[in-house]
C-alpha cells in the first residue's frame, strides 16, 4: 500500500532527494511496523521521539505492532523538539 | 545573596530619582523578578486603578540570576496593571538589557506617576536621572536606540523603549530592548508610554559578585550547562530550527488556530515553517533564516536572524529592511501567518520587522487582524472602513497594509490597535474575538491539546502559553508524554506546570531551559547563589504563592471566576480536521478540579484557609 512518510526538523536530511515539503509516497507491505518504516530511513530509535500516523502519537511499544496503516496514511516523525 | 538588595524608585511626576533597600521579607517569600515584583505592586497601586493614569506604577525587575553566569541568566521581566485585561500584567524579556541592569546594581526600578513632559531614565552604575526626550517622541524603537546610542557615545548601552505605536495608545504596545527582544505582551509598553516614558537607557560595569558560595555555584551552572548542551531538544532543535521547529508539529497534530480559528489546520503551515526558513529562496539562493542568535549567557541560543528578500513586494522600495533583523518566532509565525490565512514568509518576515521596530505584540496583531478578517468577509467592515483595502484571509498585501497601518495608528490602524476583544464589540461581533480576559490566544488550539484550554482559562494574564506551557507533555512529550485529548489528570498538570514556571520566571532564567532541566538542575543554581533554602520543594512552594498572589490581585481588580472560560467557538465549535475532529474544548470537565486544588471556592474564590496557607496581604 501507498503512504506518505514524513521526516522534519534535524533529521530532514535523510529524507531522499525526490521528497518534497519533507514528505515522500512510499510503498510498504501490509503487515509493516512503524519502526520498520523509520529505520528504512536510518533513523535511529532514540532519535524517533514522536511518531505520528495522521496526527495522532504512538509510543514505542506501539511501533512494533502490524496492522496500524492503511492506504494513504500519513507518518510524520521528529526528534525531541520543543519551543513555545 | 545574588540580589543587589538595592531598588531604584523613580517618581516621574516629580522627576525624582531614589535609591532605597529591597524589601528582603518579600524576596524570601517571592525569590525575584515576577513574584517579588508583584508583591511590590500589590502593595502600591489600587487594582482598581485606570492602568494607563498616574496611579498605576511599572515596574522593572530582574532575578537573582540575572546579570550572572548561569546559562539563560538575562531575563527581567515588566511588571504592571494591563490595560487590555484589567489585571496583572507580567511580560518577560531576553536580550542584554535585563543583565545591564542588574550590573549597574539594581535589582528592579518602580516607576510611578506620571511625567508632565516625554522624558528617558538613563542610568551609569549608581546614577540615574531623567531626561527630556522630546526629541525623541514620534520615533520609532530603532530610531530611539540608534539616537541614544549616538547621543551617549557608548556602544555597550543597552536601551529598553517604547515605539510610536505606545504612544498613539495601541493597547498591545511591547517594551522593546536590544531593538528585536520585547516585554511583548498585555500592553506594558502601551502602559509605559502612558507615564510619557519613552525609554530606559542603562550602563552597568559592577557585575554581579555577591553570589553566596561561588564554588557551588560555578560547579551548578556547568553542571546545568551540560545538561543543556547533551539534550536534543536545547543542544540541537532550538538552536537549529528555533521555536519555528513547532509549526509543523502543531498543523501535524490538528492544533493549528486558522483564519481566527475557525479551523485547525492550516494549508499554508509548511511554506511558513522553521524548515522553510532554511531552503534557499529563487531571487537569491540565500534562505530566510541568516544565524541563531542568542540573549545575555544563553547557551541554547534560539533567536532567529532573518532577511526579507529583497524583490519582496512588501520591501523592493525600502532598502532600510533590506537587513538583517530579527526574525520569525513560532508565535508571530503563527499570528501573522496560519491565524490571517497568509502563507508568505517573507510578508510575515516583514510584518515582524515593524512589529519590532514600532513595538507591537505580535501575537495580539496578528489575531486581532484576523479577528478584522472575518469581520471583513462577514460584511461587517467594509472597504469603507479600511480606505479601499480587501482585508480579506490570505491576502499578504493587507497584512502589510494592516502593520503599517496599526504601527503609526492611522485609519484602521486606530480600529487595530484596539485589540481585538474591542474591536469586535466596537462593530457588535464580541463572539468574533478569540480572547481570554480580553488577551489574544497563541499558537494552541485547545480543542486539539485539552490542558491548554485550562491554561489559558486560569492564566493570570488573559490568554497565554507561558502561564503553563502543558504542550510540553501533552505534545511533545516533555518531561513525559500525555494524551492532548484526554481531559483527565490535566487540572493538576497545569497546576504543576503554572507554579514550576512562576518560579522560574521570578529567578532570572528562560522558561525555554525547562525542556531539558527540571526544578532539580535549577535549584542548586539558586541555592548556591542566594541567602535561604531553594530546595526544588521551596521553589515549587513560591511558585504557587506567586500564582494565588497574581490570582488575588485580579479578583481584586473585578475579575472573577466567570472570567475563567474560553469563547463560544472554543466550547461549541467542533474541530473540522485532524486528530481531534468533532471535538471542543471540554474545559468544564477540568475547571472544577482545578478549583479545589488550588484551595479556591467553587466560583473561583480564594478561601480564607488559602490564603492563610501562602500569607497573602489583607
Amino acid at each position: 500500500m501507498k503512504i506518505t512518510f514524513k521526516l522534519y526538523a534535524t533529521l530532514q536530511h535523510l529524507l531522499p532527494r525526490a521528497a518534497v515539503n519533507n514528505a515522500i509516497e512510499i510503498d510498504v507491505d501490509d503487515d509493516v511496523t512503524l519502526h520498520q518504516i523509520i529505520e528504512q530511513f536510518h533513523v535511529q530509535q532514540k532519535d524517533a521521539h514522536l511518531v505520528l500516523i495522521n496526527g495522532t502519537y504512538f509510543d514505542h511499544e506501539a511501533r512494533d505492532q502490524t496492522g496500524l496503516l492503511k492506504e494513504g496514511d500519513v507518518v510524520a516523525v521528529w526528534p525531541p523538539v520543543a519551543g513555545g | 545573596m545574588a540580589w543587589t538588595r538595592q531598588i531604584l524608585r523613580v517618581n516621574l511626576t516629580e522627576g525624582t530619582c531614589i535609591a532605597e533597600p529591597l524589601n528582603m521579607d518579600w524576596a524570601n517569600q517571592y525569590l525575584g523578578q515576577r513574584g517579588l515584583a508583584t508583591r511590590y505592586l500589590v502593595d502600591e497601586i489600587d487594582p482598581k486603578c485606570d492602568a494607563l493614569g498616574p496611579d498605576n506604577k511599572m515596574i522593572m525587575a530582574t532575578g537573582p540570576l540575572t546579570g550572572t553566569m548561569a546559562s539563560t541568566g538575562g531575563r527581567y521581566s515588566v511588571i504592571t496593571k494591563s490595560p487590555l485585561t484589567g489585571g496583572v500584567a507580567c511580560s518577560n524579556s531576553g536580550g542584554f538589557f535585563g543583565a545591564e541592569l542588574k550590573s549597574a546594581g539594581w535589582d528592579m526600578i518602580i516607576f510611578e506617576g506620571s511625567s508632565p513632559r516625554p522624558v528617558y531614565l538613563n542610568i551609569e552604575n549608581e546614577s540615574a536621572s531623567l531626561e527630556d526626550a522630546s526629541d525623541l517622541w514620534g520615533k520609532s524603537c530603532w530610531e530611539t536606540d540608534e539616537v541614544l546610542h549616538a547621543k551617549h557615545q557608548d556602544p555597550q548601552m543597552r536601551v529598553a523603549c517604547v515605539g510610536r505605536s505606545a504612544e498613539a495608545g495601541c493597547l498591545f504596545s511591547a517594551i522593546v530592548n536590544d531593538l528585536h527582544r520585547a516585554a511583548g505582551r498585555s500592553g506594558v509598553g502601551t502602559v509605559m508610554a502612558s507615564k510619557n516614558l519613552k525609554a530606559v537607557s542603562v550602563r552597568g560595569t559592577l557585575g554581579v559578585g555577591n553570589i553566596k558560595d561561588p564554588a557551588r555555584f560555578m560547579e551548578s551552572i556547568a553542571a546545568g550547562k551540560k545538561v543543556l548542551a547533551e539534550n536534543a531538544v536545547t543542544g540541537e532543535g532550538l538552536p537549529a530550527l528555533g521555536t519555528q521547529v513547532l509549526m509543523n508539529v502543531i498543523n501535524e497534530v490538528g492544533a493549528m488556530p486558522t483564519r481566527n480559528m475557525q479551523e485547525v489546520q492550516f494549508e499554508g503551515a509548511h511554506k511558513i515553517s522553521g524548515e522553510a526558513m532554511l531552503e534557499p529562496r529563487a531571487s537569491d539562493g540565500k534562505p530566510n533564516l541568516t544565524r541563531n542568535g542568542g540573549c545575555f549567557a544563553c547557551t541554547i541560543s534560539c533567536g532567529r536572524i532573518s532577511t526579507v528578500d529583497r524583490e519582496h513586494f512588501s520591501v523592493k522600495e525600502k532598502p532600510q529592511y533590506w537587513g538583517n533583523s530579527g526574525g520569525l518566532e513560532y508565535e508571530a509565525a503563527w499570528a501573522l501567518g496560519s491565524d490571517t490565512g497568509v502563507d508568505d514568509l517573507d510578508a510575515l518576515t516583514y510584518v515582524n520587522f515593524i512589529c519590532n521596530e514600532d513595538g507591537m505584540d505580535p501575537i495580539t496583531f496578528g489575531a486581532t487582524v484576523a479577528a478584522a478578517m472575518e469581520l471583513f468577509e462577514a460584511g461587517v467592515i467594509t472597504t469603507a472602513n479600511t480606505g479601499g483595502v480587501e482585508l480579506k484571509f490570505g491576502s499578504a498585501e493587507a497584512l502589510c497594509w494592516a502593520v503599517e497601518q496599526s504601527a503609526v495608528s492611522e485609519g484602521f490602524g486606530a480600529d487595530l490597535n484596539l485589540g481585538s476583544r474591542r474591536l469586535c464589540e466596537k462593530y457588535g461581533r464580541p463572539e468574533m474575538s478569540m480572547t481570554v480576559k480580553g488577551q489574544e490566544f497563541p499558537a494552541y488550539d485547545p480543542r486539539g491539546i485539552q490542558g491548554m484550554g485550562l491554561a489559558y482559562a486560569t492564566s493570570n494574564r488573559g490568554a497565554c502559553h507561558l502561564r503553563g506551557y502543558t504542550v510540553s507533555s501533552e505534545i511533545l512529550g516533555v518531561p513525559e508524554k500525555t494524551d492532548p485529548l484526554a481531559t483527565e489528570g490535566k487540572a493538576g498538570l497545569v497546576k504543576a506546570f503554572q507554579d514550576a514556571t512562576a518560579a522560574v520566571d521570578s529567578a532570572g532564567l528562560c522558561i525555554f531551559t525547562t525542556f531539558a532541566w527540571s526544578l532539580d538542575d535549577i535549584s542548586p543554581q539558586i541555592d548556591s547563589a542566594c541567602d535561604g533554602d531553594w530546595s526544588p520543594e521551596r521553589l515549587v512552594e513560591v511558585g504557587e504563592r506567586i500564582w494565588q498572589l497574581e490570582r488575588d490581585f485580579n479578583m481584586k481588580a473585578g475579575l472573577t471566576g466567570a472570567d475563567d472560560t474560553l469563547p463560544e467557538r472554543l466550547l461549541k465549535d467542533a474541530a473540522k480536521s485532524g486528530p481531534a475532529k468533532g471535538k471542543v474544548c471540554e474545559l468544564g470537565s477540568m475547571l472544577p478540579e482545578y478549583y479545589q486544588l488550588r484551595g479556591w471556592t467553587t466560583d473561583g474564590s480564594l478561601t480564607a484557609e488559602t490564603r492563610s496557607k501562602f500569607g497573602l496581604p489583607a
